[in-house]
């Protein structure tokens, strides 16, 4: 079944070119690792995946629909380069005020539920401002899961993160991916998003330049994909 | 072709602005009651029609590139708001040195002059709006949705203003000879000058578009080239 | 239906982030009582000329003091990103325009409900038996104000000078709708009620406020979308 489907995109930023003729599609279960240098359009490309952007041109499917469809919204996680919490509220208070805005028939419930998957329950009415970047990550990606969205779209989900924060993204991912969801995230740590990956993509100066499945050759030697298209 | 037709346009305005200015200021005769200041009025009145106009314009324009997202509707848009802020200055000063010569005092809350004044600042918010904002699809996008929400402003204050005007009635600029009818020589050139200055106008809009065309292609090639 | 729950959803979201640390109502309420103060060398409050600027002087203070707590409005949404997610989930920015908004009414209402008392017993002004048309015209008026701030605030918020250009940009937009609060107030401090000349005002403001509210939730989603 196809999730998510990218047909000839264009952004324009004025007369910048940000992306340029993008096409791709995603079924249930692939993780798609976007990878690219910085500028590449990345950004650009989840956060139209995302609803927050339109394109100039092209079109947006996501599970048949177009991405801007707030049915579709509401199967969507978007987790950014911020939090996207409020720090002057508790965990538990975020999490039942997304529950709401996402339209869950027990927000509390969900809330509870994912709280204590990433290990938050012991803190959960206490205010985010004072969370450890550890746990403000751990409080975005329960936000980001919270409503168990078919796709989930991550930009640089990994960055700063310690060892056991990655561990515990990556495995709420895994079971995202078990369970029949897409998953599409950018990144610059090529090693813990290719052990994840299903599907590799790599963007340069807007340009889909490379659309294939994840290779044992690409594991071994995360660089390679950079270095055969010249980016290294 | 597009040289040659602006320049033909600022040529015709100035032609017929100078044949407007020999008989406004020559072959008309004074007025009975004001003497001969009623003749800045052959540019007061016209002025605030004119900027009226633009800002109309600028508004369609406005709606038309939130839809189609045509930069050169964004060009138009801009180009018609600084055309309509220099003739709504245009309206003030002239009705200011009206105001100074018939009642000795600079200004009055006559409701053409109070609502000229409050377009001009909803407007000067429009270009700062613009000096603001970097980037050009958002610097048209934001500027568009407030020109809209402008020209309504506009639209409004100007009835408030008139209701406002029967609670506290006050002087009233009015281009009225002595009698009460106008001389048909004079509502003639009042008509002339009308055209003149829309013409005029018409012709400073089409150069700023020019201008910001030119401007955005320089900017964003500019950006082409940082990011090769 | 579900519209308008989401709209309350954000709304009380709002609320509750500022009454969290309450510092755009303490500012705005610290301002208010400033200018009221001002204004007191400024008009000699018990001449009875004061009496027929009253509601000209009360609303000058209630758009400045204002203007603090409309800056706020989606300015709150900058740090962590939290409009990205507001805008990605599945609430109708229009939705979400509206919710921000009755929050601004809320809190701006209660600034001028504790203004109120305070101008009456500086400029010995009698409002309690007046209190009930006075509070629709507050509503009526106060609505006009928030959403133009509102939409503004939304429009202004990826800006450097934000803060400048807010004022700047929503002052002279609201100009009829002072315009008319301020006739009607005057009216009922001074104890006339309103007849048919002054029911212009009303219709005004009614219309100011439908006119532009219905204007910034068609626009909202084309300013929030990049």
């Amino acid at each position: 079944m196809v999730t998510l489907a990218v047909e000839n995109v264009w952004k324009y930023y004025g007369d910048f070119p940000a992306l340029r003729g993008v096409t791709f599609s995603s079924g249930a279960g692939a993780c798609l690792a976007l990878l690219g240098r910085n500028g590449a359009g990345k950004t650009t490309l989840l956060r139209i995946l995302a609803g927050l952007s339109r394109p100039s041109r092209g079109t947006v499917t996501v599970l048949g629909r177009p991405a801007r469809d707030p049915a579709v919204r509401a199967r969507v996680g978007v987790l950014g380069h911020g939090i996207a919490v409020y720090d002057e509220l508790s965990a538990l208070e975020n999490l039942v005020l997304f529950g709401r805005l996402y339209g869950l028939a027990d927000p509390r419930r969900a809330a509870l539920a994912w709280l204590e998957r990433t290990g938050l329950d012991h803190v959960r009415d206490s205010l985010v401002r004072e969370f450890s970047r550890g746990m403000r990550q751990r409080v975005a990606l329960a936000r980001a899961l919270l409503h168990d969205p078919d796709l989930l779209l991550l930009d640089e989900p990994f960055t700063a993160l310690d060892d056991r924060a990655i561990a515990l993204v990556q495995s709420r991912l895994r079971d995202a991916l078990a369970a029949g969801r897409t998953v599409v995230m950018s990144t610059h740590q090529l090693r813990e998003a290719l052990e994840l990956a299903t599907h590799v993509a790599l963007v340069s100066r807007g340009r889909l330049v490379h659309f294939g499945e994840r290779t044992e050759a690409m594991l071994a030697d995360p660089g390679w994909l950079y270095r055969r298209y010249g980016e290294a | 072709m597009r040289q040659k037709i602006l320049y033909g346009l600022i040529l015709a305005a100035a032609v017929w602005l100078l044949r407007n200015l020999f008989v406004i200021l020559l072959a008309l005769p004074d007025e009975a009651a004001q003497g001969a200041i009623y003749r800045i009025f052959f540019f007061h009145l016209p002025a605030w029609f004119t900027c009226f106009t633009a800002f109309f314009a600028a508004g369609a324009a406005s709606v038309l590139y939130l839809v189609r997202r045509d930069a050169r509707y964004d060009a138009f848009a801009v180009s018609a708001v600084e055309v309509g802020v220099a003739f709504t200055a245009i309206g003030l000063v002239t009705g200011m040195i009206w105001a100074r010569i018939i009642w000795g005092i600079w200004w009055t809350w006559d409701p053409r002059l109070t609502w000229a004044f409050i377009t001009l600042l909803v407007y000067v918010g429009y270009l700062m709006l613009r000096r603001a904002t970097e980037e050009p699809a958002e610097r048209a996008k934001t500027s568009a949705v407030l020109c809209i929400f402008a020209f309504t402003s506009v639209v409004i204050t100007y009835k408030a203003i008139d209701w406002w005007r029967t609670q506290h009635p006050g002087a009233v600029l009015s281009f009225r000879t002595g009698g009460g009818t106008i001389d048909p020589r004079m509502e003639a050139t009042l008509f002339h000058n009308w055209f003149a200055l829309l013409l005029l106008a018409v012709a400073l809009l089409l150069l700023r578009m020019r201008q910001e065309l030119a401007q955005r292609e320089i900017d964003a090639l500019r950006r082409r080239a940082h990011a090769l | 239906m579900r519209f308008f729950r989401q709209s309350l959803t954000v709304a009380a979201k709002d609320l509750r982030s500022e009454l969290r640390n309450k510092e755009a109502l303490n500012a705005s309420l610290a301002f208010a009582l400033v200018i009221l103060l001002l204004f007191s060398f400024a008009f000699d409050p018990t001449a009875e000329t004061t009496r027929e600027i009253s509601g000209g002087l009360l609303w000058l203070v209630f758009a400045f003091a204002g203007a603090l707590i409309l800056n706020r409005s989606f300015a709150r949404e900058l740090p962590n990103d939290c409009l990205d997610a507001l805008v990605a989930s599945p609430v109708p920015p229009g939705a979400l325009f509206l919710g921000k908004a009755l929050a601004n009414l809320a809190l701006l209402v209660a600034v001028e409900l504790v203004s109120l008392p305070v101008f009456g017993v500086f400029y010995n002004v009698r409002w309690a038996d007046r209190f009930w048309p006075l509070a629709g015209v507050l509503l009526l008026a106060t609505w006009g104000l928030t959403v133009i701030g509102t939409m503004f605030s939304a429009l202004t918020v990826n800006l450097r000078l934000r803060e400048l250009m807010l004022p700047v940009l929503v002052y002279p937009m609201i100009i009829p709708a002072l315009m008319a609060a301020m006739q009607l107030t005057t009216l009922l401090l001074a104890g006339e009620p309103i007849t048919g000349e002054q029911f212009i005002w009303l219709r005004l403001l009614v219309a100011f406020d439908i006119i532009f509210t219905a204007l910034a939730v068609a626009l909202v989603e084309t300013v929030l979308l990049g």
